[in-house]
C-alpha cells in the first residue's frame, strides 16, 4: 500500500458532509470518528450504530471444488457449511501463522469471502496463486459496498428497509433479499460484541441505504466510525489482524483454538499447529486490566516479577467494563493465566494490571 | 473562533493565564477538539522546574498520547487533581475547570515567546 494512493468507498462524500474525521486505514480513506469515538461506542452499546465497511475486500468464489479447496487453505470447516450461513475462519501459513482471518458466507451457487482491508492484495494474490480445479475467483473491490449495523436495536432500525424478515435471522446466517430497494445479502454478523447485521450490496446503491437508515432514524442511530469499531471489538475480545494475529501469531496464540479442526484430513499449518497444541507452552494473547486509568499501547513492555513477560498488542479505555484500561497481550503461558499480576511498562514507569479471561465484555 | 480574552497562547496549543508572577495552563478549544475524547492526563509533580517549551506531561485521547509543552518556564506550585482523576473535563472546559497546573514564573521575559489570542486565531486558521 505504501506509495499508493488512498482508496475511497462509495461514501466517501457522505463522511465529509457528516463531519467525520477521515483517517488513511487499509489504504483507504476512512472515517474514524463523527460525533466522538465515545458517544459513538455509547450509542452501539445502547441503541444502534452505522458503520461504512466497504474498505474490507469482497471476493467472490464459484465451483464445484470451493469447499474442499477452502478446507485445505484454512484452519475450520468449510464444506460442512450450509447455504445461507456465514462461518469465521483463517487462512494459516506453513508454520500456522495466520494470512489472514476472514468469514465465508455461503450462498446459492457462490460464496462470498470478506477480506481484511490491509490484507486483500497479499489475499487476493494468494488465493489466486492457490486457485485449482473448479474454482473461479472474482475481485469485487470497487464494484460492492459493505454497511453494518450494529446495536441492541439493529432489527427495529434495519427491517422496514429490508424485503426479507430479518428479525428472524439466526447469528451468524444470512439472506439473498433487498435493501433499500437494491439487491442485498444481509447477514446477522458483526464486529462489536452486540446484536446486528451487516449488508452486502452494489457500490453505487450505498449512499441509498445509508441516507434512508439515517432519515428515518436519525434519534436512534449513530454513524459510526473505525475509532468507536476498534473500541468495541476489543471489550467484546474480538481479535483485530495485524495486532492479536499476524503471519506470526497463530490461532492457537490468539486464543482462537476453537476454530481450529484438527479433525480435517489437511490443512496449510495443520502440522506446525498441532506440534504447538502439543507442547502446550507457547506464548498467548492474554487479556489485561490495569490497576489505574493510565491507556496501555500496543508495543508497550508487559513485565512479571520485573522481567519482561511480552506486549501489549492492543489497548483503551473500556466505556464497557466501568471506564477501566484494557488491553490484549503476547504474554509467555505462565503470564496468560487469569489472576496473573502483571506490570506495563508506561514511558519507563511500570503500572500494575492483572490477567483477566477474555472477553472483558459480553452483552447481557 | 475568537479565544477567551487576556489569555497568552503557544504554538503548541497551550494557553496562559498570567496572575502576577503565577501562571495557569492548560490545553486551547482547538487542541481538546483536535484531540478528541480526552482519557487521561498527566502532569508533572509539584514542585519541579520546568524548562520552557519543555515535554513536561501527556494528554491521551482514545486513539493517541500527545505531549503537553509547558509554554512558559518555572517552578509547578498547583496540579489540577480533577482532570487526572476526570479527563473529559479537558474536553468540556478547556479554558476553565479543565486547566492542568499552575507554575511561578522564572522569567518574565519569556512571555514575549508567546502569542495574543488574535495570532492564535490566525495560526490555527492557516491549519
Amino acid at each position: 500500500m505504501d506509495g499508493e494512493p488512498l482508496r475511497r468507498t462509495a461514501l466517501f462524500d457522505v463522511h465529509r458532509a457528516l463531519g467525520a474525521r477521515i483517517v488513511p486505514f487499509g489504504g483507504f480513506e476512512m472515517p474514524v470518528q463523527y460525533a466522538g469515538i465515545l458517544a459513538e461506542h455509547d450509542a452501539v452499546r445502547k441503541r444502534a450504530g452505522l458503520f461504512d465497511l466497504s474498505h474490507m475486500a469482497q471476493f467472490e468464489l464459484r465451483g464445484a471444488d470451493v469447499a474442499a479447496w477452502a478446507d485445505e487453505l484454512t484452519v475450520n470447516h468449510v464444506a460442512t457449511m450450509k447455504p445461507l450461513q456465514a462461518r469465521y475462519n483463517i487462512f494459516t501459513n506453513a508454520a500456522g501463522g495466520a494470512h489472514d482471518d476472514v468469514i465465508f458466507y455461503r450462498l446459492a451457487g457462490r460464496w462470498l469471502l470478506i477480506v481484511n482491508a490491509g490484507n486483500a492484495d497479499k489475499m487476493w494474490a494468494y488465493l489466486q496463486a492457490a486457485c485449482r480445479g473448479h474454482v473461479a475467483l472474482t475481485d469485487l473491490r470497487g464494484e460492492t459496498a459493505l454497511l453494518a449495523v450494529q446495536g441492541p436495536r439493529s432489527a427495529e432500525v434495519l427491517a422496514p428497509l429490508v424485503e426479507a424478515d430479518i428479525a428472524a435471522l439466526k447469528y451468524y446466517t444470512c439472506v439473498e433479499t433487498k435493501a433499500g430497494g437494491a439487491a442485498a445479502i444481509v447477514a446477522r454478523t458483526g464486529y462489536t460484541g452486540e446484536d446486528g447485521f451487516e449488508v452486502f450490496l452494489a457500490a453505487d446503491a450505498a449512499q441509498g441505504l445509508w441516507d434512508a437508515l439515517l432519515a428515518d432514524h436519525r434519534d436512534v442511530l449513530a454513524p459510526c466510525g473505525l475509532g468507536a469499531r476498534d473500541v468495541l471489538r476489543l471489550e467484546a475480545g474480538m481479535p483485530l489482524y495485524g495486532h492479536e494475529l499476524t503471519e506470526e501469531i497463530t490461532p492457537l496464540q490468539a486464543g482462537l483454538g476453537w476454530a481450529v479442526k484438527f479433525g480435517k484430513p489437511a490443512f496449510t499449518g495443520k502440522a506446525a499447529l498441532e506440534a504447538q497444541a502439543v507442547d502446550g507452552d507457547y506464548p498467548r494473547i492474554a487479556g489485561i486490566v490495569l490497576d489505574g486509568r493510565v491507556p496501555a499501547r500496543a508495543g508497550y513492555r508487559v513485565l512479571r516479577n520485573g522481567a519482561a513477560a511480552g506486549e501489549i498488542r492492543s489497548g483503551s479505555i473500556a466505556p464497557s467494563v466501568g471506564n477501566k484500561s484494557i488491553a490484549t497481550a503476547l504474554v509467555d503461558a505462565a503470564s496468560a493465566v487469569a489472576g496473573t499480576r502483571l506490570g506495563v511498562e508506561v514511558r519507563g514507569t511500570e503500572y500494575p494490571a492483572t490477567t483477566v479471561p477474555l472477553p472483558f465484555y459480553k452483552r447481557g | 473562533m475568537a479565544q477567551p480574552p487576556g489569555l497568552l497562547f503557544s504554538k503548541d496549543h497551550e494557553w496562559v493565564k498570567l496572575d502576577g508572577d503565577v501562571a495557569t495552563i492548560g490545553i486551547t478549544d482547538y487542541a481538546q477538539h483536535s484531540l478528541g475524547d480526552i482519557v487521561y492526563v498527566e502532569l508533572p509533580r509539584v514542585g519541579a522546574t520546568l524548562q520552557q517549551f519543555a515535554a513536561i506531561g501527556v494528554v491521551e485521547s482514545v486513539k493517541a498520547v500527545s505531549d503537553i509543552f509547558t509554554p512558559l518556564g518555572g517552578d509547578v506550585l498547583e496540579i489540577n487533581a480533577a482532570v487526572e482523576s476526570d479527563a473529559s473535563l479537558v474536553n468540556r472546559e478547556p479554558f476553565g475547570g479543565g486547566w492542568f497546573y499552575k507554575l511561578k514564573l522564572a522569567d518574565d521575559a519569556e512571555k514575549n515567546n508567546l502569542m495574543s489570542g488574535a495570532d492564535y486565531d490566525k495560526l490555527i486558521a492557516e491549519g
